[in-house]
């Protein structure tokens, strides 16, 4: 253990992060949409990897990384905004079980429409140039485009907190959540606000999407193993808690980087053992409040 | 101002108002009492959009309005504190307040003046304004719910049992309130159980049982008349 050294296990530590800030990115707008529409979303990996393959889409057409870091969102959130206009919002007041199922198809819809349209086998996705190689961070060389995800996710992240805490609309999100009829009440439309945060949820899943295509590559499944391991962070945080979602979310990334260096054959059962703890102790996750579902 | 004209609501397949009229006239305090299941919250409801099974006239402004939604009713001056008063936890004083503008683009364009205005009444939300509502006390959250309704300027306040779980002295605070509340131009329907209370202070007054309207006379007369008093209010 003393020659494995601190340096490698806080690099480690380091590749956790920027595995987890795209759980956390996931996990925000699952549980965004869970608290607001309680929606149990089983398309956002669809969401996820649709905004993966924007990427390729606008890249094929010379776009730009950059350019795309703002148009992707924008495609897949204006997609998720006609997703609940027309398919979700039909079943608001039958039970969570109506747009669960419909969620479930969807992806599934999702997934084909991909195929056909870029073929069943993977693509790679190029990392962008001025992103390549690695930077020393003190304690050694850290690939840079995962440091980028890391300083973009704390952007969006910021971003969010600032919409949520300083405008209007995030006081009605973060009021619409904990009652929706007193909202109706003083004269809110709650229909406009659902839409869009089903589409801030999703544009949010898209970007993170494209930002893990450099990662991984691109293949029309990637969405499925991400939402497992965003359901999981959910859970672990707190469903409908967005602090939740982020400690959850840096926390399984941290615990699949380090399984992964001690324990490499474990590391895809951790994140559910980790649940397990958790949903022992602290039943409504790490942040959650009691009785959410109830 | 406001016209009810035989209103019916169901909760499920239970018909709970059986074809409610009354009316309430600008610049009136009108009180709707009845013993407990009598229908009056529902009726408030009915008025404000929150039931969804529905028939009748409910006429608002000279517009009728039973199939508007909620919000739509409130954007023509309507205001609703309902019983439970529906404080949103987690949010501080302020943001309440702040909440009863965000529909409304003039008030939101002087927040400031608004929050300010709202709370001159109400010294001990002022003190509080930053503090997380729900560690008010239940008289403190009543008088912000009536603040947050108040502070768009609705032309037509209805209140359900404002003075249930609050101690004496706040009540009358908070009668004397809704005087001058009404002196100042607001129209007010009042649910109460405190019926003496609320017939010292109304103009008229209506007594719903069993889903229907059995009695309405102005609230001095119902306030002498002790035979439907013990009939229709006592428990
Ligand atoms: N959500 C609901 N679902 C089913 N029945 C309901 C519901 N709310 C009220 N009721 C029933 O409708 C009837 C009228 O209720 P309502 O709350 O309007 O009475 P109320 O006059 O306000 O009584 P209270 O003085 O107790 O507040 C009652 O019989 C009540 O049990
Ligand atoms: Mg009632």
């Amino acid at each position: 253990m003393g020659t494995l050294g601190f340096d490698l296990l806080a690099l480690q530590l380091f590749a956790g992060v920027a595995l987890g800030a795209i759980y956390v990115l996931l996990a925000i707008g699952l549980s965004l949409i869970f608290g607001m529409l309680t929606v149990v979303n089983f398309a956002h990996g669809a969401f996820f990897m649709f905004g993966a393959y924007a990427g390729v889409f606008l890249a094929a057409r010379g776009a730009s990384f950059w350019a795309s870091l703002i148009a992707v969102p924008l495609i897949v959130g204006a997609f998720g905004l006609l997703v609940e206009r027309f398919l979700i919002r039909p079943l608001y007041g039958r039970g969570i079980d109506y747009p669960l199922l419909l969620t479930f198809g969807l992806a599934y819809m999702m997934v084909e429409g991909i195929r056909i349209a870029f073929g069943t086998l993977g693509l790679p996705f190029d990392t962008p140039e001025s992103l390549q190689g690695a930077t020393d961070i003190g304690i050694g060389f850290f690939p840079t485009y995962r440091l980028f995800v890391i300083g973009a996710t704390a952007a969006i992240l910021l971003g969010l907190w600032l919409f949520l805490e300083r405008t209007r609309y995030g006081l009605i999100i973060r009021a619409g959540a904990r009652d929706p009829q007193i909202v109706r009440v003083l004269g809110v439309d709650v229909s406009r606000v659902w839409l869009l945060v089903f589409g801030l949820g999703t544009g949010i899943a898209g970007l993170a999407g494209l930002l893990a295509a450099p990662l991984q590559g691109v293949s029309p499944e990637m969405g499925g193993p991400v939402l497992a391991e965003a359901f999981v962070v959910t859970v672990v945080g707190g469903m409908g808690s967005l602090l939740g979602a982020v400690v959850a979310g840096l926390l399984v990334g941290v615990t699949v980087a380090l399984t992964s260096l001690f324990v490499p054959e474990m590391a895809k059962v951790s994140i559910f053992a980790l649940m397990a703890v958790v949903l022992l102790v602290r039943p409504q996750g790490l942040f959650g409040r009691p009785g959410l579902l109830s | 101002m406001l016209r009810i004209e035989d209103l019916h609501a169901w909760y499920g397949p239970s018909h709970v108002l059986q074809g409610v009229s009354l009316e309430v006239n600008r610049g009136e305090i009108v009180c709707l009492i009845g013993r407990n299941g009598a229908g009056k919250t529902t009726t408030l409801k009915s008025v404000m959009g929150l039931i969804e099974k529905r028939r009748g006239r409910v006429v608002f402004e000279g517009q009728e309005i039973l199939h508007r939604p909620a919000h739509a009713r409130f954007a023509l001056g309507l205001a609703y504190v309902p019983e439970e008063r529906r404080i949103v936890p987690g949010l501080s004083v302020r943001d309440n307040l702040r909440l009863g503008l965000v529909a409304s683009p003039e008030g939101r364009r002087h927040e400031a003046e608004r929050i300010e205005r709202a709370t001159a009444a109400f010294p001990r939300l002022k003190e509080r304004l930053d503090q997380v509502a729900v560690t008010l006390s239940g008289g403190e959250q009543q008088m912000l719910a009536i603040a947050r309704a108040m502070i768009s300027g609705p032309k037509l306040v209805m209140l359900d049992e404002p003075s249930e779980g609050i101690m004496p002295v706040l009540v009358d605070e908070m009668f004397e309130m809704f005087r001058r509340m009404r002196d100042e131009g607001t129209t007010i329907l009042l649910v109460e159980q405190n019926v003496e209370l609320a017939l010292g202070l109304a103009d008229r007054a209506y007594v719903l049982d069993q889903g229907v309207v059995v009695h309405h006379a102005p609230a001095a007369e119902l306030l002498a008349d002790e035979a439907i008093q013990e009939r229709y209010c006592s428990v």
